[in-house]
């Protein structure tokens, strides 16, 4: 469920000389997280809301789990598609629940199903509902109100998640706590998700694969990893910052460059970290804290053992180059 | 203020006029000023037009449209009850129009987006929060439309303005006074009360509800 597949998509509005979107094809998979990523003005809002038919395509097709999400009915399509914007565009005569119940209510569900829905949305996203709930979003914080945002689209427990450059309005702590809100989030529920962003570091951070646009067309659509050591061309070289070493560490897990603990081995005083944190993280510890390797344990167990080495190695193997 | 209490029977009889026509006229108005209001932010080329030759008509004085209307309409209260029913149009279509106009485009795409039809953003999202606007034109419309339902008095329309204008051509200061109060407490009452209904939307703000202590993180 959530899978979405673009066909020779494009969009041309009437006042425009060349295409807003321009045969855009790719295909998302069911649970994955996609960002689309460009300069302002390269098209990635406007393809993202031609998947809840905010605007239509001029021709091409796309596709909803194998369904032309032309022959569906819209606000039908649009109900099982969560919608988040930037400065969450949450309803100020509501108040936070009455809000987040919004779709749940298109959807008919029944009272008491509503108000449980409320309560278990507000404790995913860790807003206490008793403190909440009859807020309205006025009274809400920046960061606060994007959480509500999230709760709200995803009350209706819909298959997919388009967001829309969520974050941009907000300071760079309380953005960073929300992108690690997002993968936790996506670890737990397993959403589709769409994601606008011009912002290379959260691309980085949130995407299992990253669409590349520019001036309506997709320039590359491919694994962070890939993106930094093998751009398509010189655009998405100087976009993602190819060169920047420390950036490529941030994309790569610790797994990649941990070596077996040699059986002799006791000494248990090493700074550690787990096989999933980033090699960039790794960097940073040894760096902070000089020692000569770090642990890798996962669970309360050792596993492998990185040194400063491994990481330079890893690196010069992986340089990017320009193409 | 003696005349007042002396007289209870005239001046109930007086009031009821007044507000018979004060609300009749608000109603047709409010009838009218919501579709024109509509049509105004559908589409706004509409604007200079029909806003504009609303302002128009709210420069002539109420006593020389009146007379205007008195040939077509007769000495009666129908004129006057046109006559307010125009310049309540003014105040109405104008707040209407520009309430609409002031909704954020991001919450109208939000509820677009979440899979509302045209009915329920209109009754969810675009009435509630024009409603406080439009409420307040009507309580401006309401005292224009009191005041000019004392000069209705003059067109044979009755109301409380009679008091005044009988009282001049008799000399009787106490029915004056008595007329003047018993417009401004009514202008007073009427305005006290839309108030209270403006207060009664929901929202922050309008309640009083403190906000929280801001949250340092998230």
């Amino acid at each position: 469920m959530g899978d979405l597949q673009f066909e020779e998509v494009s969009l041309r509005f009437p006042s425009e000389s060349r295409p807003a979107v321009h045969h855009v094809t790719g295909q998302i998979h069911s649970g994955e997280v996609v960002v689309i990523l460009g300069p302002s003005g390269c098209g990635k809002t406007t393809l993202l809301k031609m998947v809840n038919r905010l605007y239509e395509p001029t021709s091409g097709q796309i596709f909803l789990d194998g369904v032309n999400i032309q022959k569906l009915k819209v606000t039908r399509l649009r109900q099982q598609i969560g919608y988040v914007i930037q400065q969450a565009g949450l309803f100020p005569h509501m108040t936070v629940a009455a809000n987040i119940a919004v779709v749940p209510r298109l959807l008919g569900w029944p009272k008491p199903q509503i108000q449980a829905r409320i309560d278990e949305m507000l404790d995913l996203v860790r807003l206490s509902p008793g403190e909440f709930r009859h807020r309205y979003p006025a009274q809400l914080s920046g960061g606060q109100q994007q959480r509500v945002g999230i709760a709200r689209a995803l009350a209706g427990n819909p298959t997919m998640l388009l967001m829309d450059e969520p974050f941009g309005a907000i300071d760079g702590i309380t953005r960073t706590a929300l992108q690690d809100e997002i993968l936790r989030l996506q670890r737990q529920l397993k959403k589709t998700i769409l994601f606008v962003s011009h912002d290379v570091e959260e691309a980085l951070r949130l995407a299992d694969r990253i669409l590349v646009m520019r001036q309506g067309e997709v320039v590359q659509f491919d694994s962070p990893l890939t993106l930094l050591t093998q751009p398509a061309d010189e655009f998405v070289y100087t976009l993602l910052g190819a060169d920047d070493m420390v950036r490529q560490l941030g994309v790569l897990p610790v797994s990649a460059a941990m070596t077996a603990i040699p059986p002799e081995d006791h000494n248990g005083a090493r700074p550690t970290l787990s096989p999933q944190d980033n090699l960039r993280e790794a960097l940073s510890l040894i760096l902070r804290t000089g020692a000569p390797a770090l642990t890798i344990s996962q669970a309360g167990q050792p596993v492998g053992l990185l040194t400063l080495e491994r990481i330079r190695k890893l690196a010069v193997g992986k340089g990017g180059t320009p193409p | 203020m003696s005349y007042l209490l002396s007289h209870p029977g005239d001046l109930l009889a007086l009031l009821g006029q007044h507000l018979g026509m004060t609300g009749l006229a608000l109603a047709i108005a409010i009838f009218l000023a919501v579709p024109l209001a509509l049509l105004v932010a559908r589409l706004p080329w509409l604007n200079i037009p029909i806003l504009g030759s609303l302002g128009v008509l709210y420069t002539i004085p109420s006593l020389a449209l009146m007379i205007f209307l008195v040939p077509i309409f007769g000495l009666n209260a129908t004129s006057v009850i046109v006559a307010m029913v125009l310049y309540a149009q003014v105040i109405l279509v104008r707040h209407l129009s520009v309430g609409l106009a002031g909704l954020d485009p991001d919450v109208m795409a939000a509820a677009r987006a979440m899979g509302m039809n045209l009915w329920q953003r209109w009754w969810w999202v675009q009435v509630p929060l024009v409603l406080p606007v439009f409420l307040a034109g009507v309580r401006l419309a309401t005292i224009v439309a009191i005041a000019i339902a004392t000069i209705g008095a003059k067109f044979n329309a009755g109301g409380l303005g009679k008091l005044l204008f009988d009282g001049l051509q008799t000399n009787r200061y106490d029915k004056i006074v008595a007329g003047a109060i018993a417009v401004a407490a009514l202008a007073l009452a009427m305005n006290g009360l839309l108030l209270w209904l403006e207060q009664l939307c929901p929202g922050p703000g309008r309640r009083k509800s403190a906000p929280g202590p801001p949250e340092p993180l998230g």
